[in-house]
Formats: C-alpha cells, sequence, structure tokens
C-alpha cells in the first residue's frame, strides 16, 4: 500500500509537470518572460472564430474542366487523323460531358479506331451511328478512370494555384485543404481585410482561348438563335469616360487553349504606349498554339477571361515559339494584376465560393473574454459549492477539477487542436459534468459509510463500485465526441475535441488523483477521526 | 458527513408516477410536432438553409426601424434586421438571401448604405457568413446522419455492456443498414430515412429484447424530440452549434440514463426484491441525490454560459440548458419505466 501510494505520487507529480509545461505557454504574459527557453513553444491554437480571419469552402467546378479536355482532344484527334488520311468534321463536346465528331468515309472505321485505340486510350467509344453518304456519327466519352484521374488533377491543380496566390498575398498560416464533392477548404486566420483575399483567391483567372465565328447572325444570337456549338459573348471596352461599352461577339463554345499552359505573364508596353500582358507558353501550349493559329489564319481569335472578352485580334499568320499576348485597353495597374494572378497560375477550372465566414479580429476578442468570464464565474459557483456540500472530500473534488482543466489546456495546446467559441463550451460544460465522477464517487462512500463501514472500507467500496459506472456513462459521451468530430467541421471539430479531453482528463483526475489525495489521508489521520464527506 | 439534499431515506414513488409522465412526455412532444407540423418543419439557420447573415456593431444604439429604413436603397433580398446578444452591446443581424448578390458586394452595399444614411455612427462589421444552398443542403443531411449514427453506435454499445450481447447488438447494426441501403434505393429524403432508421432501430430493439437499449434510445430520442420542439415553438433557428449541443444532451442524457441502470443492475443481481417495480424505484432514489447535483453543477454553468456567454453561443447555451433538464427527466422518468415494461434480460436469467 505504502510503495504504490508512492509510486501513484510520483506519476500525478509527474503528469502535472506535464501539464504545466504543456498549458504554461498559452498563459497570456509568459510567453515572453524568461521561462520560453525551456517551455515548448506548442501554444494553444485559437479557431477562426476566435482570431477573426476568413473561412471559404469553394466549389471547383470540374466538368467544365473536363469539357475543357475533351475540346482539346478532339482538336488533337483531328489532326492526328488529318496525318494519317482519315477524314473526320467538327469534333465538338456535346451535353453530358460527350465528345462527337462525324467520319465522312465508313471505309476508315478500322483505321480511325485503331487510331483512337493507341493514341487516345483515355476516351472509350460510346456509340457509333451510321449516316447518310456513308458517314459515321461517333460519339466518345472519358473512360471513368481517366475521368477521375482528370479530376483529381484539377483539385490538386487549383489547390496549387490557390496556395500560390495566397503565398503572394502574404498570410502567416493558411490552410488550404481538399473536400469531398470537388471542394477546397481555404482558411485564412487574422486577416484584417477580407474582401482583398477573396478578390485575389475569388479571382478564377480562368483563361480561355475561343475562335470567332464572324459568319454568324450577330442580330440573330442576341434574339438568342444560335448555331449549334456557338455561344454568345461581349468584349468590353473601356471608354475614355469611364463607362464601358459592350459589343456582342459570338464564339465557338469550345475553348482551342485554356491557361493551364501558361508559364509566365508579363506585363508589357506597345509602341502607343498601351500596356498588355505578355505570355508564354510551355511546349505542349506551344504546339497547340502553333496549329490553332495555322489552322485558322484570318480568322479572330477571343482571348477570355473569367468568361469575359477581353480582345479577339485577327490572326495574321501562324504563331510559333510559344508567346502570345493579351490587349484591352487596360490601365497599368489593371494589366499588372492580371500577370500576377496568372503567373501564379490561372484555375484549371473555375472556382466558386459556396461558403464563406468571416470574422473580425474584434469580435474573436470578445467571444474569447465572454466565454472566460462566463467560465470563471460558473467554475467558482460549482468549487465553491463542492466544498460546502462535501467539506474536506468538497476540496478534493476542487483540486481534481483544476487539475482538470490544466490537462485540457495542456492537451489542446500538446495535441495541436484548435480551440474554438464552441470548444469553450465545451470546457464549461466539462466543468460542470468533470464533477459528476466524483460525486458518484463520493455518494456511494457516504452510503456505504451509512452502512457503518469503516472510512477506509467505504472509500475502497465507493471508489471501486463507481469506477465501472463511471466508466460506462464517460464512453457513451465520448462516443457521441467522435461521431461530432466525424460529421462536424471547424467549430463543432473544435467542441468535439474539447469534450473528449475533458472527459479522459476528468476519468484520470477523479478516479485516480483523488483516490490519491484520499489514499493519503487514510495514512495520515488519527485513529477514529470520521471522514468529512 | 457535508450537506444532504436528499435525506439517504428517500423513498419517492417514481414507478407510479410513470403514468403522470408518459402523459406529461407525450403531450410536450405532441406539442413540439404539432409546432413543427403547423411551420412546416425546423426553422434552419444559414448552416442550413443557406444565405447570409451580417453582425455589425455600432457604438451607440440604433433603433432596428431605423436600421432597416437605413439599409433599403441597398435593396438587400429578404432582409431582415434583428437585434442580437446583449442590449448594451449594440450588435445587430442582418440577414439576406445570397441568390442576388455576392457576399462581398452585400458587405460593401450594407458599409456604404449605413455610412451614408447613419451617418455620425460609427459601426464595425464583425462577422460575414456566406453559406450556399448547396453547402447547406449538405450540412442538413451530415448533421442528421450525425444523430442517427450517435444513436446507433449507444444502442451497440448499451447491449453489449449491459447484456453481454454484442452479437445480437451486431445483427441489429447489421438489420439496420440493409434496412437504410433498402430505403436509400427508394430514393427517400434524408430526413424520412433517418425516422426510418429509429424505427427500425427501435423496432429490431424490441424484437431481439435489447431492452435497457430500448429504453436509452426512446429516452434520447424523447429529449431530442422535446429539444427541437421548444426551439420550434420559441422559433429559434437550427444550425450547427445546435446539433452539437443536441449530440451533447445525447451523450449528457444517456449518462445520466445508464448510472440509473448500472444500479438497477447491481440491484438485480443483489436480489433486493422480489419485485422489479420495487427494485427500479429503489435504485431509482438512490442515484437520486447524484442525479440532482450532477445536473445542478451541470446547469450552474451551463446557466452561466447562457447569461455571459455572448450572443454568438446564446442558443447553444439554451439547447443545453433545456437538454439537461430534459434529459434528467427521462433518465428517471422515461428510461426506467421502459424497462418495467418490457423486463430486462437479467432478470430472466437469475
Amino acid at each position: 500500500m505504502q510503495g504504490s501510494l508512492r509510486w501513484r505520487i510520483i506519476l500525478i507529480i509527474f503528469v502535472l509537470g506535464l501539464g504545466l509545461i504543456y498549458a504554461l505557454p498559452s498563459v497570456p504574459g509568459i510567453k515572453k518572460s524568461a521561462l520560453t527557453k525551456i517551455l515548448p513553444d506548442n501554444e494553444i491554437n485559437l479557431g477562426l472564430d476566435l482570431k477573426g480571419g476568413i473561412h471559404l469552402t469553394l466549389g471547383v467546378d470540374v466538368q467544365k474542366a473536363i469539357e475543357n479536355s475533351l475540346a482539346q482532344m478532339g482538336q488533337d484527334i483531328r489532326s492526328e487523323a488529318r496525318e494519317e488520311s482519315i477524314l473526320v468534321l467538327r469534333p465538338r463536346v456535346v451535353q453530358g460531358g460527350k465528345l462527337e465528331f462525324v467520319l465522312l468515309k465508313s471505309d476508315q472505321q478500322e483505321a480511325l479506331e485503331d487510331m483512337l485505340e493507341q493514341k487516345f486510350s483515355q476516351l472509350k467509344i460510346v456509340s457509333r451511328e451510321p449516316l447518310e453518304q456513308g458517314k459515321v456519327r461517333y460519339v466518345l466519352g472519358m473512360t471513368p478512370k481517366y475521368k477521375e484521374h482528370l479530376t483529381k488533377l484539377t483539385i490538386d491543380q487549383a489547390i496549387k494555384t490557390i496556395r500560390n496566390r495566397i503565398d503572394q498575398f502574404g498570410v502567416a498560416e493558411p490552410d488550404i485543404r481538399k473536400q469531398e464533392g470537388n471542394r477546397i477548404q481555404v482558411q485564412l486566420p487574422g486577416l484584417d481585410d477580407p474582401q482583398r483575399a477573396i478578390k485575389v483567391i475569388g479571382k478564377t483567372a480562368h483563361l480561355e482561348f475561343k475562335l470567332v465565328d464572324d459568319e454568324a447572325d450577330i442580330k440573330k444570337a442576341l434574339k438568342g438563335i444560335l448555331p449549334p456549338g456557338r455561344e454568345l459573348a461581349f468584349i468590353y471596352k473601356k471608354l475614355p469616360d469611364g463607362s464601358t461599352s459592350k459589343q456582342p461577339i459570338v464564339l465557338r463554345k469550345e475553348a482551342v487553349l485554356t491557361g493551364e499552359y501558361i508559364t509566365d505573364a508579363n506585363t508589357a508596353f506597345d509602341s502607343y504606349g498601351q500596356p498588355y500582358v505578355s505570355l508564354s507558353f510551355n511546349k505542349r501550349g506551344s504546339r497547340i498554339f502553333e496549329r490553332v493559329t495555322g489552322e485558322n489564319v484570318k480568322k479572330r481569335l477571343a482571348i477570355v477571361l473569367d468568361g469575359k472578352v477581353y480582345s479577339a485580334p485577327v490572326i495574321q499568320e501562324k504563331i510559333s515559339g510559344g508567346r502570345a499576348s493579351i490587349t484591352g485597353r487596360f490601365t497599368t495597374e489593371e494589366a499588372h494584376d492580371l500577370a500576377i494572378v496568372l503567373r501564379a497560375g490561372s484555375l484549371p477550372a473555375p472556382v466558386h465560393v459556396m461558403e464563406e465566414r468571416s470574422v473580425g479580429p474584434s469580435l474573436g476578442q470578445e467571444s474569447i473574454e465572454k466565454g472566460i468570464f462566463s467560465a470563471l464565474i460558473g467554475g467558482a459557483v460549482v468549487l465553491v459549492f463542492m466544498v460546502v456540500y462535501y467539506g474536506f472530500a468538497g476540496i478534493v473534488a476542487d483540486i481534481a477539477l483544476l487539475f482538470n482543466i490544466l490537462l485540457i489546456m495542456a492537451g489542446l495546446a500538446g495535441f495541436g487542436a484548435t480551440l474554438t467559441l464552441p470548444g469553450i463550451a465545451g470546457i464549461i460544460l466539462t466543468i460542470g459534468m468533470a464533477v459528476d465522477a466524483n460525486v458518484l464517487i463520493f455518494e456511494r462512500i457516504r452510503e456505504e459509510l451509512r452502512r457503518g463501514l469503516s472510512p477506509r472500507a467505504a472509500i475502497d467500496e465507493g471508489f471501486g463500485r463507481a469506477t465501472l459506472t463511471i466508466l460506462d456513462a464517460n464512453v457513451t459521451t465520448i462516443i457521441a465526441a467522435i461521431i461530432l468530430y466525424q460529421f462536424g467541421t471547424g467549430p463543432i471539430r473544435g467542441f468535439a475535441v474539447t469534450l473528449t479531453l475533458g472527459i479522459l482528463a476528468s476519468m484520470f483526475t477523479a478516479i485516480f488523483v483523488s483516490r490519491v489525495i484520499f489514499d493519503l489521508w487514510l495514512t495520515r489521520r488519527k485513529a477514529g477521526t470520521a471522514l468529512s464527506i | 458527513m457535508g450537506l444532504q439534499i436528499i435525506r439517504p431515506d428517500t423513498d419517492i414513488d417514481f414507478i407510479g408516477l410513470r403514468k403522470w409522465a408518459f402523459l406529461l412526455s407525450g403531450l410536450l412532444i405532441l406539442v413540439g410536432v404539432l409546432s413543427l407540423i403547423v411551420k412546416g418543419g425546423p426553422k434552419y439557420g444559414i448552416d442550413f438553409a443557406g444565405g447570409v447573415i451580417v453582425q455589425v456593431k455600432f457604438d451607440q444604439s440604433v433603433d432596428v426601424k431605423e436600421l432597416k429604413q437605413a439599409l433599403k436603397e441597398a435593396s438587400l433580398p429578404s432582409l431582415v434586421v434583428q437585434r442580437f446578444g446583449d442590449k448594451e452591446d449594440n450588435e445587430y443581424l442582418l440577414r439576406t438571401s445570397a441568390d442576388k448578390f455576392s457576399p462581398e458586394k452585400i458587405r460593401s452595399l450594407v458599409e456604404e448604405n449605413l455610412k451614408k444614411n447613419l451617418p455620425g455612427k460609427k459601426f464595425e462589421i464583425q462577422r460575414l457568413e456566406m453559406v450556399g444552398p448547396k453547402v447547406g443542403a449538405d450540412l442538413r443531411s451530415k448533421a442528421l446522419e450525425a444523430l442517427f449514427y450517435a444513436v446507433l453506435l449507444i444502442a451497440i454499445y448499451i447491449s453489449g455492456r449491459f447484456e453481454q450481447r454484442w452479437m445480437t447488438a451486431g445483427v441489429m447494426a447489421a438489420g439496420l443498414a440493409l434496412g437504410v441501403y433498402v430505403l436509400k434505393l427508394l430514393t427517400m429524403p434524408m430526413s424520412v430515412l433517418i425516422v426510418a432508421a429509429m424505427l427500425i432501430t427501435l423496432g429490431l430493439c424490441w424484437y431481439l429484447k435489447l431492452n435497457y437499449a430500448l429504453g436509452a434510445v426512446l429516452a434520447l430520442i424523447h429529449d431530442v424530440f422535446i429539444t427541437v420542439g421548444i426551439f420550434s415553438l420559441l422559433d429559434k433557428e437550427f444550425d450547427l452549434t445546435i446539433v452539437a449541443a443536441l449530440l451533447t444532451i445525447v451523450g449528457y442524457s444517456l449518462n445520466d440514463t445508464i448510472i440509473v441502470f448500472d444500479r438497477i443492475r447491481e440491484n438485480l443481481r443483489a436480489k433486493i426484491s422480489p419485485s422489479l417495480a420495487r427494485t427500479i424505484n429503489v435504485s431509482i432514489n438512490q442515484t437520486l441525490s447524484r442525479t440532482i447535483l450532477t445536473s445542478g453543477t451541470t446547469l450552474i454553468v451551463v446557466v452561466c454560459l447562457f447569461l455571459f456567454g455572448g450572443g454568438v453561443i446564446h442558443d447553444f447555451a439554451f439547447a443545453l440548458l433545456v437538454g439537461v433538464l430534459v434529459g434528467t427527466y427521462s433518465s428517471i422518468y422515461v428510461a426506467s419505466p421502459i424497462l418495467l415494461g418490457f423486463k430486462p434480460k437479467v432478470e430472466e436469467e437469475a
């Protein structure tokens, strides 16, 4: 008994020390003192709701990326086919993410399908339908495996792009992560100006090059009558008086080239002193650009950024070397911003904000103060109540409770968990529930004392019988907490973590620590002293 | 010996009062359900319904009407203005839908109009939250799923722990998974699915004679229904934090129920009385002191949270307040009488 007590006390002192080491750095004022040198760096992370900052859920339009990629493949199929003297007409993307084109001669079916199998294994033939005059209409779709691969690629690239942009913006600890359902979660703590940040991140800068259909009837198009595979867009021009004019233009729906092939973007000035953005493409991009411009000399190529047409210059000649420029009567700043966004990476697909929560730093501060204030009041009342109600045993319960709170703090800091406003509520709730274990034990001890047992026997019985009950009761709460963690987001997770930590800590303090104190009391007491409980 | 609230020889006939208790519970649930039906379901906050809220803090008091007038020009769709938190904080919550404007546009519209129409009154936008409809629907079904899995896991744990019937509990889980799978094939909406799953859980507990689990789960559903009903009656909104509160209530109420059940099991083994009703009554009375003390301390802190915790946490604290009260009541008046009605397994073996 004596020996085991000594070891238990050593264990408690060890845990207490550990708790203090991890909890102290989070106490204001300590961080600046000399103690910092020996203490660990882990401070309690404050959640966005306490620190202020932005939480964004961005949805990535993967369908759009798939369509772009299909359109690109359509172009590739046509040029590959031409090299093998197979005649293929009008590849275009149709509803439901399919690629459709017409083969002119049905006797080339085998050659075409061989080529598709060899060079376009990402695609599979959905249907082939004979048309009049020996033509065959093909509908191709992506294989599920490639679709999955492309989706992953798109999201990963979007994350990379967003990270690049945020880095340029300079936020201390951005947290960017993938979420299910093609979503990206972005958390920017402690930001004063959410508007600016969202502008930078939210700017899709989805750059596309689309061929202009000058033969289409603009008047009809304005009424909504468009030839298949065409769309109506507007070129926005800034007039000298600051207002903008928009001029309608009919574009081919599919993009011939997208911003994902861009390696660099810079601001430059033309001979009239007008700023423009010059772009460099990577190898693949240059090849595509060369082919597209070669095939469409004297036609116009529209440069579309986020659905807005910036300019639509006429292609004078085949452009090789992988350079292009965007002109569009920018101001110098506009051109500069555009170059930055393009350089940081164009998003592979449009991104839209699905959820946004921004909390100002003052509200966070207020929440902490109110949370701590109510915890202090509630805690104090409980502490006083326990002493009044249980006497000596109440003091033991209070020690256990304070120890418990210390351990929660240390746990939050040590595990790098995040303290959120519901988390503070979780701690406050734990204060109320933490005494439960001790109350259960004490009530049991009282019962046993009433039955006439000696204090030693009553303490033994009380702890023994109550412990299993406490375990059962707490496991169920932990189940609820685990589920909260699994299904919750941000602040809710914080609550689940604090609740779990609180319960684990309370099992240690209420069962183990208070038992040791009672055992100490038993060894020191004079014979015949009654237990104050 | 210290103070006592409940005298050790207390012997209240809880079981005898069960008919009144069932009547009261039934009435509370009925009123809640009626309120839900009349109001066309729970009132969702922006987490679940989608939309935008903007929290504005002024340096002086502003009338809600005045504020609404000041924002009239912005023509924010279905704008609702309300005071938020404590009166002296001068905080206001603006709600609008997110269909017409982007959150940033709303932010600048609010700022411009307040500056223009309420000159001399300084303000700060403290919080802006926008939840798109898709995210809202996802969060809603996730929240329901969370409640459902919590109840299921708890039912399994109780059956295993109290009746040593892990296998049977496993069978129940499998049966439930099958049932939910079939229902999903019929493409039921999530809410119907959850209710159906709950009913299947109860049915399976009853059929497999998992009576402790049956009592505990019924008590849980009872607590959640009453809390949801009271929220509906008071026109309070459901959001993610309220779901967190509901799950906490589930955990807390169960905590209470299990402590009573534990004592019943112990007393059954000790064969303190040949009558089951008597045994249950004695067990409840024996644990009554603890029940009241723990509920008391928990209530103290929850009340502090409710009074001093600030606006953001206010409804959360309120849900906990209701839940702790109802949870304490249900472990005495709902869970245990159900055990009496269906007889615990332990007794049959004894």
